[in-house]
């Protein structure tokens, strides 16, 4: 019962397909699992937008929407006939062909993104043997676009934050390389799939997620601090900084270009804590082994919106970073942390199973940590902390 | 010849095409993006996945990234007063068409001379990523590191020749 | 993937094209990143002559043309950042990127 509840999805599919002709079977399911992605994830996005304005209004002590429909549910549904209906303004000086193309490059490559994730036990669209590959090409994909935007508006703001946007997504790519780099190597393959198996384990009930391992907690960190950065979502989102920048690298596109672009940044969210998921947190894997009945899927979903539900957390607390700061945290403190992640992951794997190689890697890391904030923080000279209330 | 092939064919010439004869350069920049784009695929139509992702991961999302930087940080977006072509241009078109004259007359007279093995593929190769980490580490592990060598020198010469100059120092 | 109905020389073909069009970009264009296209140009054609003999080759399960391939995917990555690099550099020099400019060392 409990696998049917599993497969549900694998055997709809199977049951649509058979209702085709012989040679339309395999293209016809094909395009179904597409049309269901294309499907699935804006309405997700829609909910998404909910719980951020919802949440960002809590954290900042306000109710946020709560007019349309019952808690503000209908609020996405409003949005999205106000962004189809506004006009599309062009600027004149404008590259038109170029401004045009920006943001359907950038929501086309998101979406190849959730062509290897894999959803559901056998629920993966593209079941490549080079999966987290293909999604990394994708990924620096977007990075162009980025740049497409804000060089064909002729704007000196939307230059600024599109250049300053390509510079934090390349430097940040590095980290998330790296980091998926000591989980490739530990679980021996780029396929998306076979890692997720690799962490189907459990021992004594509790799961062999790598999250739970020195390297893979220290990993999982970086992960997403890189895919906080990758996203340009606060606090890294200087590039879009409403208060500095108007809108940075799509402060002229309006309408249906705009909710383009706000989708492709919230798709990418999802697709980069869909990675995240299934490469640390196991995908679709239960928590413990006594909750194996409830399917699949549920499970990656769920931990899909505890990680955007971390993200909006992210953004109602954190204050943002200056542009340096962030580049120089991005290659003076977390590549060099990245670096020494991987020679820990190798050493973790060497030292055999048992209670040393725990204390030796997280030993390693702790002191590498201490020691560099040590290190870094010794140059700044801060003053005494000084607190100013609301009279 | 499929169709498939065709239209590669045609997206990548057209790049190529479009990145050499435009006026503005960011447009010859993207340009050339198409242009990696197709070839990337072409790789994957010849079964050859790792070096297609790696082709867009390494070219469409840095070369490309580089060069449209390079042009914004020199002023190249700006259409020069003199035009875009040299002086000599009439000669440089004619070498480059010396040049596909030779090679193309080359290509079509081994395949009518060796019909044997050129023309036909082999059974598709099973390569999976596995076998190319292991040829890395295996038989090319020394080319291997020479190239995270070069790498390092090429980034850290890089850095060194675009850097500010100090004042005063010569 | 299906049978490939196409032939080598279509491949070869295509790369010596795209290879002619690089060389006439690198010789005819002024500006200096232009001609680094052009050359990029160049080498992926390169790239695409290696796949396509690793392919249509003898021995594809023995890996040589793509590892070529892959390793001058890396070079020519490195090359363009040295060579962007030192445009760059002319550029803060001489305050323009036109190679007819660059006329110093003449006669």
């Amino acid at each position: 019962m409990s696998e049917k509840a599993d497969q549900i999805f694998v055997l709809l599919q199977h049951w649509l397909v058979s209702l085709l002709p012989a040679g339309w079977q395999q293209p016809g399911g094909v395009v179904l699992a597409v049309l269901v992605i294309i499907c699935l994830f804006p309405a997700l996005f829609a909910l998404a937008v909910w719980m951020e304005r919802k949440g960002l209004g809590r954290i900042q002590n306000r109710l946020g929407p709560n007019r349309v429909g019952p808690f503000g549910l209908l609020q996405p549904i409003a949005d999205g006939i106000k962004s189809l209906t506004k006009e599309d303004i062009v600027p004149r000086s404008a590259d038109a062909a170029v401004h045009f193309l920006a943001p359907v490059v950038l929501v086309v490559t998101v979406f190849m993104g959730f062509a290897v994730l894999p959803m559901g036990r056998n629920m993966v669209l593209a079941d490549m043997d080079a999966g987290l590959l293909f999604y990394f090409a994708m990924g620096a994909s977007t990075e162009l676009a980025v740049f497409m935007a804000g060089w064909s508006s002729r704007n000196k703001y939307s230059l600024l934050g599109a250049m300053r946007a390509v510079a934090q997504m390349i430097s940040y790519e590095v980290v998330l390389l790296l980091s998926s780099v000591a989980v490739v190597m530990m679980s021996g393959s780029l396929s998306l799939t076979r890692i997720v198996e690799a962490q189907n384990h459990y021992s004594w009930g509790l799961p062999h997620w790598y999250i739970f391992t020195p390297w893979g907690c220290a990993g999982f960190v970086m992960y997403a601090i890189a895919a906080t950065a990758e996203t340009n979502r606060s606090p890294f989102d200087l590039p879009e900084g409403e208060s500095e920048l108007v809108a940075g690298y799509h402060t002229e596109y309006s309408g249906f270009k705009f909710a383009l672009f706000f989708l492709g940044e919230y798709l990418a969210m999802f697709s980069i804590s869909g990675l995240g998921t299934t490469l640390f947190l196991g995908g679709w894997s239960a928590p413990f082994s006594w909750l194996g009945w409830v399917p699949s899927w549920i499970w990656f979903f769920a931990k899909l919106m505890l990680s955007i539900f971390v993200f909006i957390w992210m953004r109602g607390t954190l204050p943002r970073l200056r542009q340096d700061q962030l580049m120089n945290f991005a290659w003076k403190f977390v590549l060099p942390m990245c670096l020494l992640n991987l020679l820990v992951a190798g050493l973790w794997r060497f030292m055999g199973d048992g209670w040393p190689r725990w204390v030796v890697c997280s030993a390693i890391l702790v002191l590498a940590y201490v020691g560099m904030g040590w290190g870094e923080m010794r140059r700044k000279h801060f003053g005494a902390r000084s607190y100013r209330y609301a009279e | 010849m499929s169709v498939v092939f065709y239209l590669l064919a045609a997206l990548t010439v057209a790049g190529g095409l479009a990145a050499v004869m435009l006026k503005n350069t960011v447009h010859c920049a993207l340009a050339l993006t198409v242009a990696f784009a197709g070839l990337a695929l072409f790789f994957l139509d010849l079964d050859a996945q790792f070096a297609g992702f790696a082709q867009i991961l390494v070219y469409i999302g840095a070369v490309a990234i580089l060069v449209v930087f390079a042009i914004l940080l020199t002023k190249g977006s700006e259409t020069p007063k003199d035009g875009v072509y040299s002086r000599n241009w009439l000669a440089g078109l004619a070498i480059a068409a010396g040049v596909f004259a030779v090679l193309g007359w080359a290509v079509l007279q081994s395949a009518r001379v060796l019909p044997g093995p050129g023309g036909t593929p082999t059974a598709t190769p099973e390569v999976t990523v596995k076998e190319i980490g292991n040829a890395l580490m295996g038989r090319y592990v020394l080319p291997l590191e020479i190239v995270a060598l070069l790498l390092t020198a090429a980034l850290i010469g890089a850095v060194i020749v675009a850097m500010h100059e100090k004042e005063g120092a010569k | 993937m299906m049978g490939h109905a196409t032939p080598l020389t279509g491949f070869l073909l295509v790369a010596a094209l795209l290879f002619s069009i690089g060389l006439a970009g690198a010789l005819t264009r002024r500006n200096a990143i232009l001609v680094l296209i052009g050359i990029e140009l160049m080498l992926n054609a390169a790239n695409l002559n290696l796949i396509a003999f690793w392919r249509y080759g003898p021995h594809p399960e023995a890996l040589t043309g793509m590892m070529f391939a892959i390793f001058s995917i890396a070079v020519a990555a490195a090359e363009a950042a040295v060579g962007l690099g030192l445009v760059i550099s002319i550029h803060r020099h001489a305050h323009t990127t036109d190679l007819d400019a660059m006329n110093r060392m003449r006669g």
